[in-house]
């Protein structure tokens, strides 16, 4: 288990450029992201489909699909950079340094093998000399933990036996079973209902609290980030736009596109019958990425500054940053 | 006030099923619902996957043949009638707008489909000019005609499966999680959207969805489902305020929000419990294997199916002890 204490950095990424070259031309998916994870912290990464926040989870894991390329930048895992990895390398960092739970969870579990085999598989693929019974043991043990009930007979059961809410607590198990320092969350309870959302985020946090690991969790409800997380980085076409503690980003929000989500989640605690707020426009096209602000042709607040040139990072409240040419007057 | 355009009595809607040994038994999908919607309002239900909202509003719609029960349109019982001439009045928005639009068709000729269907404008030149005000009407510019579903972003194509859906003019729609395959930032351009368009043609809508914060925001009735039945009806700010369902609790203290600090300090019900199953289930209440307050009921629940009752003005709910 770690003993780490919260100021003590377990990764840092700094100035990440991942671009995918398509028939169409470069598809500009991640831009210029960074962020400092510390251990025991849980931070958010929100945004729509298409703002890079599975590509930029899936660099740090190696697992960046084969048009994809890496063109600037620096991971740093404890000192070492995960970017310059070897497959090998890699091999021996995935699972066990470092877990990732899919926001699929029927897909992502192999179907034609047991719930058992499958959670055994991981822990022989890093701890060679363990024993079947110690390696059955501890398999009993993490579905005990991950609130599985009848673990004995749940262990010989294939997946489609299982409930969706059932399945990824499995991943999840899987994620965690070598007690990694970073589990990777991507849009985790996406594809389940609200209770079992509920449920699914009281898991991890209660084990996040527990094992001291740090947590990258991905999603595109602000909801759940203000439940789970500690700090958040909103993202936009592959850009940072806001990033900060989260109570600093919800109250005192920097950016118009964070309030342009905020505001227009209808609300279970206000009356009014007034229409929504919305952010105007599409998402922006990735293989046409603008000079200026990306955000700058749904923005309420455009300028001609913002269509010409990319905004510069703000810097408020201690690590609370902001990428706005409103912040600069 | 407004009068009731869509009236459902005891609907049933089962369908077979066939175990591997040959046991046949019925997913008992929607079982003894009734409901009223009242002209130019919006009924919202809500409820997990699988418990049978959907169903509901294709049966409403005809697309299955009930079980059992009446359905009434404008007072007319259209449980057994030729649909044809209801179609064009009752409409449905699907949820998947990809998969919903016809990939090889241009989105003119999806608009212009069912304008031809129901021989509305002989002329072409007159029918074409009535998609473009359809266009103009969602939003979409009319230079777009020609091009097809797949050049448009999600909100774009859900646009156009509405566009499609008023091209006839009906007077009721079926929206079936219009918003749930969309982008957050694409959400609230669509729900203001469904009623902007409500308030010009005075619609009525069968507003389908799992989230309940959406839903009380478009709907002023909300239904609660689960496995088959509703188990709480009220206006919805009454059913917000005042849920007395513990089902309809345990889903608005699901719901997360977007507020660090009141996060932090809600008290949330964890749901415990297998779902049971919805294939011919057993007597008694249906949340039985959930409900916090089992014990407090002395075992009638697992008995006695609760009955959908007035407890106070205009809320219905099906719990023993919310009805004592």
């Amino acid at each position: 288990m770690m003993n780490k204490t919260t100021n003590e950095v377990l990764l840092q990424v700094e100035n990440l450029q991942v671009s995918f070259f398509t028939p169409k031309g470069e598809v500009k998916a991640v831009n210029d992201i960074h962020y400092t994870l510390h251990y025991n912290e849980i931070m958010g990464i929100v945004g729509e489909s298409g703002s890079g926040k599975t590509v930029e989870a899936f660099t740090l894991m190696g697992l960046l699909a084969p048009n994809g390329k890496i063109k600037e930048g620096r991971a740093l895992f404890e000192g070492r950079d995960l970017l310059k990895f070897s497959e090998k390398e890699y091999i021996n960092f995935r699972g066990k340094e470092a877990g990732i739970i899919f926001q699929n969870p029927m897909t992502s579990l192999n179907p034609v093998y047991t719930i058992g085999k499958q959670l055994k598989e991981v822990l022989f693929l890093h701890n060679k000399k363990i024993q079947k019974s110690e390696a059955e043991a501890r398999v009993l043990d993490m579905l005990r933990q991950v609130g599985i009930n009848q673990p004995e007979k749940r262990m010989k059961q294939y997946p489609h036996e299982l409930s969706g809410g059932m399945r990824q607590r499995i991943m999840i198990a899987m994620g965690i079973i070598n007690h990694p320092k970073l589990l990777i969350a991507d849009e985790p309870t996406t594809a389940l209902d609200v209770t079992i959302q509920a449920q699914i985020l009281d898991l991890i946090r209660n084990i996040q609290k527990k094992t001291g690991m740090a947590v990258i969790f991905i999603t595109h409800n602000l909801g759940v980030v203000a439940e789970i997380c500690d700090k958040v980085t909103v993202m936009y076409a592959g850009h940072i736009v806001e990033q900060g503690k989260v109570r600093d980003v919800f109250y005192y929000t920097r950016h118009p596109y964070t309030r342009g989500l905020l505001e227009s989640m209808p609300s279970l605690l206000t009356d009014t019958k007034e229409p929504l707020a919305m952010i105007q426009g599409s998402p922006v096209n990735l293989l046409e990425l603008p000079e200026g602000c990306p955000f700058a042709d749904r923005c309420k607040h455009c300028m001609e500054k913002c269509k010409r040139q990319k905004p510069p990072q703000t810097q408020f409240e201690e690590g609370h940053i902001a990428y706005c040419w409103l912040n600069h007057r | 006030m407004s009068e009731t355009i869509v009236e459902v009595k005891d609907l049933c809607q089962f369908f077979p099923v066939r175990s591997s040994i040959g046991k046949k038994g019925y997913i008992h999908a929607v079982d003894h619902v009734s409901l009223k919607l009242m002209s130019g309002e919006t009924f919202g239900l809500v409820g997990e996957s699988g418990c049978g909202k959907s169903t509901l509003g294709r049966t409403i719609l005809r697309l299955y043949r009930p079980t059992s029960g009446k359905i009434f349109y404008n007072g007319n019982d259209i449980t057994n009638a030729n649909m044809k001439t209801y179609r064009r009045k009752m409409q449905m928005i699907f949820q998947d707008p990809s998969a919903s639009l016809n990939p090889r068709m241009t989105i003119g000729q999806i608009i212009e489909e069912p304008l031809k269907n129901y021989h509305l404008f002989s002329e072409p030149m007159k029918r074409k000019e009535r998609v473009f005000e359809l266009l103009n009407q969602v939003g979409l510019n009319k230079d777009q005609i020609d091009r097809y579903p797949h050049e448009f972003s999600g909100g774009q194509q859900q646009r156009v499966g509405i566009a499609r859906t008023l091209a006839v003019e009906p007077e009721f729609i079926v929206c079936d999680e219009p918003i749930s395959a969309l982008d957050v930032s694409i959400q609230s351009q669509i729900i203001n959207m469904l009623e902007e368009m409500q308030e010009k043609r005075n619609l009525t809508y069968l507003f389908i969805a799992h989230d309940i914060s959406v839903v009380r925001h478009i709907s002023h009735y909300i239904g609660v489902m689960f496995l088959g039945q509703i188990v709480e009806m009220a206006k919805s700010n009454e059913l917000v305020k005042n849920p007395l369902h513990p089902y309809t609790q345990i889903l608005m203290s699901s719901v997360p929000i977007p507020d660090p600090d009141l996060a932090k300090n809600k008290k949330r019900i964890i749901l415990d419990g297998e779902l049971p199953s919805p294939i011919d289930p057993s007597p008694g209440c249906r949340f039985v294997t959930r409900c916090p307050y089992v014990k407090e009921c002395n075992g009638r629940c697992k008995e006695e199916t609760p009955e959908l009752r007035e407890i106070t003005s205009g809320h219905f709910v099906a719990c023993f002890k919310c009805q004592e």
